[in-house]
């Protein structure tokens, strides 16, 4: 278990997939400069699934737009293989089935229709999603829609997951079930996942490694291992145990 | 209120409208009636014109829809080539607002010296008065797009191109039917503007040689027509974009 501000730089691992070495981040507004992100790091080996926590606003989708490549630091460096992104709200295209919401990665490599269909068709069915092809997203409930989202970035081909807050709209239940349903999809379809949750539990139940982030602007403060054996259960001894211990890298007593 | 009543205010207040014109005009006596023709005289006109009406609103409507539909093509590309060179945008925009203050009158003559007195000059003119709304709509529809989603498409490692068919276009379209519908009613209106330089057929000349004509109740009626023609254009455009856009209906709806 590490539990250590992580300021200097960190030797170069051939094993990461993501390493995010003291990066900053600012931006100009109406109001003037905001700092995203001072001295951010954070890594992550191969197929490690690593959670990112912390205050809302102290930078987390910043921190995953650089790791995907959609903006580049002011300083530090940011090195990591492919990412696809799942964004927050599941951005689902209104006017496409859920078949070819789950298509559009393919589609947007130039995979043709009805080929991107044979590809996607069997994990739609792997998902539980088998009767729901044809239908519009706005008829499907927030856990499929989820399904379907996660499924469009996993077709992305990409080794690296970017998961902004994937569960944050769903109903405490839904959100539960799906957490447990990711779970078992990383186990026979392991990734690099970067997860952005503000949910600590979550982090500890999904997570490998579970990073704690200060306040704007955004810096690790803690780096918390979690060397358990799944599926875990949020109310494990252990689980409680750190969790408590994230909560209080992020200065919230209990 | 149920479903069948709902259109019975508007019916009520039309109504009332055509008794208080039908009273102004009988009270003002048969003199004024050439001026501005009363109700029943416009019905009357509906009935006994109802063959000249018809021929002249073929003339008319085909000149609006194919008019409409030129507009239609050089506005989609007109916003596509804005949205994607801001040069363009900067260019052409300026003059685009400009030439909408130009008064249909003013170029109509120098489109009948170079085009002839067919229906050619005429579907210029409705493209012209009508592509405008249409541009406009669509710019914006494609600029509202969800910056989100372009990002999303980028970590997909999607082209511009691909981004544009698979996510921008289908996004705008709805906008593109919101433009079409404010073309419609200034296409009637250009089409009649149209038909008054260089023209002797059509509801527009229907209405211009009923003044001096002295059957002000005919062109009251060819006026009624062209209305009703919009009216009809509108709810056509609407019930196609609900055909072929439901879910920008559905949308609407979040799902529980």
């Amino acid at each position: 278990m590490i539990e250590a501000p992580v300021q200097e730089p960190r030797e170069l691992n051939a094993e990461d997939a993501v390493r995010v070495e003291l990066v900053s981040r600012t931006f100009a507004t109406k109001h003037g400069q905001i700092q995203a992100l001072a001295g951010m790091s954070l890594h992550a080996r191969a197929h490690e699934l690593v959670a990112v926590v912390g205050p809302s606003g102290c930078g987390k989708t910043t921190l995953l737009e650089l790791i995907c490549g959609l903006q580049k630091p002011d300083a530090g460096t940011v090195r990591a293989e492919p990412a696809a992104l799942m964004p927050q709200r599941d951005l689902l295209l209104p006017w496409l089935s859920a078949l070819d919401n789950a298509c559009l990665a393919l589609r947007a490599r130039g995979v043709a229709r009805d080929e991107a269909r044979r590809t996607a068709a069997p994990w739609l069915e792997r998902f539980g999603l088998q009767s729901f092809e044809r239908t519009p997203p706005a008829e499907l409930s927030g856990g499929m829609r989820q399904r379907v989202s996660f499924l469009r970035t996993l077709l992305a081909g990409k080794p690296v997951l970017a998961l902004d807050e994937p569960f944050a709209s769903l109903d405490a239940i839904t959100r539960q079930e799906m957490q447990g349903w990711l779970g078992h999809v990383l186990e026979s379809e392991p990734r690099t996942v970067i997860l952005i949750t503000h949910d600590v539990e979550e982090a500890v139940v999904l997570a490998d490694r579970v990073v704690v982030m200060s306040p704007r602007p955004g810096r690790t403060v803690a780096e918390i291992e979690v060397a358990l054996p799944r599926p875990r259960r949020r109310t494990d001894s252990m689980v409680v145990h750190l969790r408590e211990q994230a909560l209080s890298a992020l200065g919230v007593e209990s | 209120m149920r479903r069948v009543l709902r259109p019975l205010p508007a019916v009520l207040l039309l109504l009332a409208l055509i008794g208080i014109w039908e009273l102004y005009v009988d009270l003002k006596g048969q003199t004024f009636s050439l001026i501005l023709a009363s109700p029943h005289q416009v019905a009357k006109s509906l009935f006994t014109d109802r063959s000249l009406l018809w021929s002249s609103f073929l003339v008319t409507a085909r000149e609006v829809l194919l008019g409409i539909l030129v507009a239609t093509v050089i506005g989609t590309a007109g916003a596509v080539g804005i949205h994607f060179s801001p040069t363009l945008r900067r260019a052409t925009y300026p003059l685009m607002v400009a030439s909408q203050a130009v008064p249909v009158p003013v170029f109509a003559p120098v489109l009948a010296f170079w085009l002839g007195f067919g229906i050619l000059p005429k579907l210029v003119v409705v493209a012209i008065v009508s592509f405008f709304s249409i541009v406009v709509t669509l710019t914006a529809g494609l600029d509202a797009v969800d910056p989100d989603l372009i990002k999303l498409m980028r970590t997909f490692d999607a082209s511009r191109l691909r981004t544009f068919r698979h996510v921008e276009f289908p996004s705008a379209l709805p906008s593109l039917f919101a433009g079409a519908k404010i073309a419609v009613a200034v296409s009637v209106i250009g089409a009649v503007f149209a038909e008054w330089t260089g023209s002797n057929s059509g509801l527009g000349y229907v209405i211009l040689v009923s003044g001096p004509q002295l059957l002000a109740a005919r062109g009251v009626a060819a006026t009624v027509i062209l209305s009703l023609f919009a009216v009809a254009l509108f709810a056509g455009l609407a019930l196609l974009e609900r055909f072929a856009l439901p879910w920008a209906y559905r949308s609407a709806e979040v799902p529980a």
